[in-house]
């Protein structure tokens, strides 16, 4: 490479770097200064708009409601999910196709959308069987289903599970043994992934929880900020850093278990299209 | 794994034990294409034959037939205005970002905090990222005031941050960095041996892009743009968590005709509109997934 053209490609990319990063942190450190402003210009700086967080009942209610949810649909997906994609590539491979489209056509299908359809039933349901927020789980579930399939396939790629089950169920092994003491402690990371991608799913989701008349975390904040929009912005911002640390966190157990997959990658028994963890993230249910 | 000789492995390794205990093999799917079924499927159904029936329950066009109304159309035209201006921008920078990123080192610490950035801020949105700009270019929102104290109102042509322009501005900010996580491993892809034979052969810079980077990207670039247009064209929380009152947008028009409080919802407008949202959005992912195909015929 001659010497213009790396000194013209470094410019650029400071360029780009320095840019795109103001337009990023802009907002963020927007949030902090508004939520830490005092009632008037000439006021001190104040944290009232933070502590404010913990002293509003209904917003430690709906935390407490979407950490719930967050909780309940992350073990029904792993209950749901994980034994059928075991089972298909064990026994039914001919369903792999048609399990991976109904997991990924959520992302086909607009949360606004999908509200209007399970409304009716949600309707029924209200009235059959019980109201409780905890009953968004049912919808969650299926809006978790693109991102915990990409990361438990992931998962699933990188070990032999045809071999695991086979010498296992050789030994005498049931399909419960063969689930909780071989397969799961061998895919721990790819769980965590995927209940990690669900959680931050669940926390942010506000359409149906807002359409279907529940107070979720979301719907909560939308509803401090109409009275105090410092109160608003501070829970905003910490929603946001707790969904860095989740998601750090996810990059930080993610990227071993992404090289063991990159390294069997070429292993015969192994699939090669293993993803990358992060794309797992990609395509979004909650604008 | 094939699936082809699957099932005579299976048979071959355990001639009784799994047949006798799970006579039929589709049973261990069953819970999950039940719940698929009532909870995604059965929704998808109510929706459609919500859009062709009336209250009633007999057949109809006029759902359909109503999307052609003013403030319907308008609703289209500003939903797509938004979402093909957001993901041109998302993509144009996002792109950039990703060249930025990928000619760095490509285990350093800076690609590692661009990504992983990145997928959070991808994933960033609704009621948060409205207060986000709230609280930066809202009426009393930090650049607001700054600008303000230097003679500069950006509030003299009315609100910005509630209108269509505002909109593509915040949703940029999901934009950028989702074309970033699908764009890089395309850019990633590029070998610096095509840039050495395209300068061996007397090439420039512009016959590098123009002749060979830049045929083998369109694909993927175009692909992504659509993944990004479908994004925002779904998007609903932020705006809804924007704009209180009226509908600019489709999802906004959804949810007034969904849930109007005064009698006046419409049901079946609603989900005839859902039904065009859905196909919408599906046509343009599938586009994406083709293209994104043929990208990864020669990513490998």
């Amino acid at each position: 490479m001659s010497r213009s053209r790396r000194i013209k490609l470094q410019v650029f990319r400071a360029t780009v770097f320095l840019l795109v990063g103001a337009f990023f942190l802009l907002p963020i450190g927007a949030m902090f200064e508004f939520s830490t402003r005092g009632n008037s210009v000439t006021s001190p700086r104040t944290v009232e708009a933070w502590t404010n967080i913990l002293q509003a009942p209904d917003l430690t209610k709906a935390i407490t409601a979407s950490l719930e949810l967050a909780v309940i649909t992350s073990v029904g997906m792993l209950v749901l999910l994980l034994p059928t994609m075991v089972w298909v590539r064990l026994r039914l491979p001919q369903v792999h196709r048609i399990v991976e489209f109904l997991c990924l056509l959520p992302l086909t299908i607009p949360a606004i959308a999908l509200v209007v359809g399970v409304a009716p039933i949600y309707h029924w349901i209200e009235i059959n069987v019980t109201d409780s927020i905890l009953i968004l789980s049912f919808v969650y579930l299926i809006i978790v289903l693109p991102y915990s399939y990409r990361a438990l396939d992931a998962g699933l790629a990188a070990i032999d599970i045809k071999t695991l089950s086979e010498a296992a169920r050789s030994l005498g092994a049931g399909w419960g043994t063969v689930m909780f003491r071989v397969i799961v402690p061998n895919m721990s990371t790819a769980l965590l992934n995927a209940c990690l991608l669900s959680v931050a799913v669940v926390l942010g989701e506000f359409t149906f929880a807002q359409l279907l008349y529940f107070v979720n975390l979301q719907v909560a904040i939308s509803y401090v900020g109409l009275t105090s929009a410092g109160t608003s912005i501070a829970v905003s911002l910490a929603s946001l850093i707790f969904a860095f640390t989740l998601l750090m966190v996810l990059s930080f157990f993610g990227r071993p278990r992404e090289r063991v997959a990159r390294a069997e990658e070429n292993l015969p028994g192994t699939e090669s299209r293993v993803l990358p963890l992060r794309s797992s993230f990609i395509g979004v249910p909650d604008k | 794994m094939t699936s082809a000789g699957d099932p005579a492995v299976n048979t071959a390794a355990r001639p009784e034990g799994g047949g006798r205990r799970l006579p039929l093999p589709w049973l261990g799917v069953a819970p999950f294409l039940l719940y698929v079924g009532l909870f995604l499927l059965l929704p998808t159904a109510i929706i459609t034959y919500g859009s062709f029936t009336t209250k009633q329950g007999s057949p109809t066009l006029s759902n359909i037939a109503g999307i052609n109304q003013d403030f319907l159309i308008n609703a289209f035209v500003k939903s797509t205005t938004i979402s093909v201006a957001s993901a041109l921008l998302g993509a144009i920078f996002g792109a950039m970002l990703a060249y930025a990123v990928a000619t760095g080192n490509p285990r350093g610490v800076f690609r590692r905090i661009v990504t992983s950035m990145s997928g959070v801020l991808a994933q960033f949105g609704g009621v948060t990222l409205a207060f986000a700009f709230i609280a930066t270019i809202g009426n009393v929102g930090f650049v607001t005031l700054f600008l303000q104290s230097h003679g500069i109102d950006i509030y003299a042509n009315g609100a910005p941050l509630y209108q269509v322009s505002g909109l593509i501005v915040v949703y940029s900010y999901f934009q950028i960095p989702l074309m970033l996580l699908v764009f890089l491993p395309a850019v990633d892809g590029i070998r610096p041996q095509w840039r050495e034979a395209t300068e061996s052969l007397g090439g420039s810079t512009w016959h590098y892009w123009r002749y060979v980077a830049g045929p083998l990207l369109a694909p993927a670039f175009l692909g992504c743009t659509l993944l990004l247009f479908a994004n925002a064209f779904s998007a609903y929380a932020t705006a809804a968590a924007l704009i209180t009152q009226g509908g600019i947008i489709v999802p906004l028009q959804i949810s007034n005709l969904f849930t109007s409080e005064t009698g006046r919802s419409q049901p079946g407008l609603a989900k005839a509109l859902a039904l065009a949202m859905i196909l919408i959005v599906m046509i343009v992912v599938v586009l994406y997934t083709l293209l994104q195909r043929r990208t990864s015929r020669w990513l490998k």
